[in-house]
C-alpha cells in the first residue's frame, strides 16, 4: 500500500508540468467549444495557446542546467575548433523549445489581433457577439 | 450542448493524463526532446557562428527558414487585420475641441476644424476626461527609457536574452503605451499608418533581401556566410553580423505591426478617436 502511494505521488510529482498543461489545455479546450460568445471562444483559445506554449517549455528544461546562453568570457580567446570539447550538453537546457515557443508568443499576439477584428466586424454585422443569435440571423436570411 | 461539452472535454483529458507516465520525467537531462538535435546545437553553435546566445544562432541561423515565414505570418497578420478593419476617412462628422485656457468645448459639426496654427484649442475625443498628471508624467518620462532598453535587448540579444522579436514587442509597446495614457491621436502623430506600412514590409524585406544576397554570392539561401566577403570578415563573424542585420528586418516588422494592429483594433478601423 505504501510502495503503491509512493508511487502515485512520484507520479504526480515528476510529471507535474505534463498535469498542468494538460489542465490549462482542458479549460482552453472547454471554452472553444461549449461557450457561446465569441469573445470567450478566443479566450479559451488564447488559453489553449498558453498550455501549449508552456508545455514545450517545460520539456526544454533539464535538472541542474542553465539558461543556453554560452559561458564565452574564457573560451573566447581558444583557438575556435577547440570550443566543443569544452561544452557540456547537460550543463545548459535544450535551447530549441525556447526558439520555437518565442516565435509562437508572438505570432499568437499578430492572430489574437485578427481573432479580436473579425469579432469586431461580426458584431458590426450581426449585432450581436452570442453565437447561436447569430446562426438564428442566419437561418432566417 | 454544455453537456456534450463538458463529457468531450473530460474525455480527451483523461486520454492525454492516462498516457502522462509515458513521457520522461520533469527536466530529466535524457529526454528524447534534449538527445537528438539539440546537443547538435549546444556544442557547434559558438563555432559555427561566434554567437554565444544559442536562442538567437538557432532563431535566425539554423533555422532561418522558419523565423523568416513567421516574420512573414506576423506581417500578413498585420495586413489582414487592416483590410477587415480600415475604413475610409468619412466627410461628415462631429468633432470637439476644448479651449485651453477656460476648458470650455466647442462641438463642430459637417467636417469643420479650427485652424490648424491656433494653439488656444485642442482636439479631444468624444468621451474625453481629463488627464490625469502622475499618469501623463510618469509616461512621459518612461516611454524613452522603454525604447532605449528595447534597442539594448536588440543589439545585445547576441550575448544575453533578447534578439528581434522581444526587441520589436517592447518598441510596440513603448507607443500603445503613449495611445493609451495620452490619446490615439498623439501617438498617431508621432508614428504615421503609412510609416508602420513601410516598416513592416521593409523589415520582411530585409530578412527575404539578406537571403537573396546570400543566393546571389553563390551560396544557399540565407547562408550568412556567404557575406564574408561584403562584411571584410571571415566567415564565422559573417554569420553573427547576418544574424544581427535579419533581426533588425525581425524587430522593424514586430513593432510596426503590432502598432498597426493596436491602431486598427481600438478605434475600429477610423484611426480617429480610439481607448
Amino acid at each position: 500500500m505504501r510502495g503503491y502511494n509512493m508511487d502515485l505521488l512520484n507520479l504526480i510529482a515528476a510529471k507535474a508540468n505534463y498535469w498542468t498543461y494538460i489542465i490549462l489545455m482542458m479549460v482552453g479546450f472547454y471554452a472553444l467549444i461549449a461557450k457561446n460568445n465569441l469573445v470567450k471562444k478566443i479566450v479559451g483559445m488564447t488559453i489553449f495557446q498558453t498550455a501549449v506554449l508552456l508545455f514545450y517549455v517545460s520539456m526544454s528544461t533539464k535538472k541542474g542546467g542553465t539558461i543556453p546562453i554560452l559561458h564565452h568570457g574564457e573560451t573566447t580567446s581558444l583557438d575556435p575548433g577547440h570550443v566543443s570539447a569544452l561544452v557540456n550538453v547537460a550543463d545548459y537546457v535544450n535551447p530549441l523549445p525556447h526558439v520555437l515557443m518565442l516565435t509562437a508568443i508572438v505570432v499568437g499576439v499578430a492572430t489574437l489581433g485578427v481573432a479580436l477584428s473579425l469579432a469586431i466586424k461580426v458584431y458590426k454585422t450581426y449585432g450581436t457577439l452570442e453565437e447561436d443569435e447569430i446562426n438564428l440571423q442566419l437561418r432566417n436570411g | 450542448m454544455k453537456i456534450l461539452g463538458r463529457v468531450t472535454v473530460i474525455l480527451c483529458g483523461l486520454l492525454l493524463l492516462v498516457y502522462v507516465g509515458e513521457f520522461p520525467d520533469f527536466a530529466d537531462p535524457q529526454s528524447p526532446a534534449s538527445t537528438h538535435v539539440s546537443p547538435y546545437y549546444i556544442q557547434n553553435a559558438l563555432e559555427d557562428t561566434a554567437v554565444p546566445n544559442l536562442v538567437t544562432a538557432i532563431l535566425a541561423d539554423y533555422r532561418g527558414y522558419d523565423t523568416m515565414f513567421e516574420a512573414t505570418v506576423i506581417f500578413t497578420a498585420g495586413l489582414a487585420c487592416f483590410f477587415l478593419m480600415r475604413l475610409p476617412k468619412k466627410e461628415e462628422r462631429v468633432v470637439f475641441y476644448r479651449h485651453r485656457a477656460t476648458g470650455v468645448t466647442l462641438r463642430i459639426d459637417d467636417c469643420g476644424a479650427v485652424p490648424k496654427d491656433t494653439q488656444a484649442f485642442h482636439r479631444i475625443d468624444s468621451q474625453w476626461v481629463p488627464r490625469d498628471l502622475i499618469i501623463r508624467s510618469t509616461t512621459r518620462l518612461l516611454i524613452p527609457f522603454v525604447q532605449i532598453y528595447a534597442l539594448y535587448v536588440l543589439a545585445h540579444g547576441h550575448h544575453s536574452p533578447g534578439g528581434g522579436f522581444q526587441a520589436g514587442v517592447v518598441l510596440g509597446a513603448s507607443i500603445i503605451l503613449l495611445a493609451i495614457s495620452q490619446d490615439l491621436r498623439s501617438a498617431i502623430s508621432k508614428i504615421k499608418e503609412k510609416t508602420l506600412g513601410i516598416l513592416s514590409s521593409l523589415g520582411v524585406l530585409i530578412y527575404a533581401g539578406t537571403g537573396f544576397l546570400c543566393l546571389l554570392l553563390g551560396e544557399s539561401f540565407l547562408d550568412y556566410g556567404a557575406l564574408a566577403s561584403l562584411l571584410g570578415t571571415d566567415r564565422v563573424m559573417a554569420r553573427s553580423h547576418g544574424i544581427l542585420i535579419v533581426e533588425v528586418g525581425v524587430a522593424m516588422a514586430v513593432m510596426s505591426v503590432l502598432i498597426w494592429i493596436y491602431y486598427n483594433l481600438s478605434s475600429a478601423g477610423k484611426q480617429d478617436e480610439g481607448l
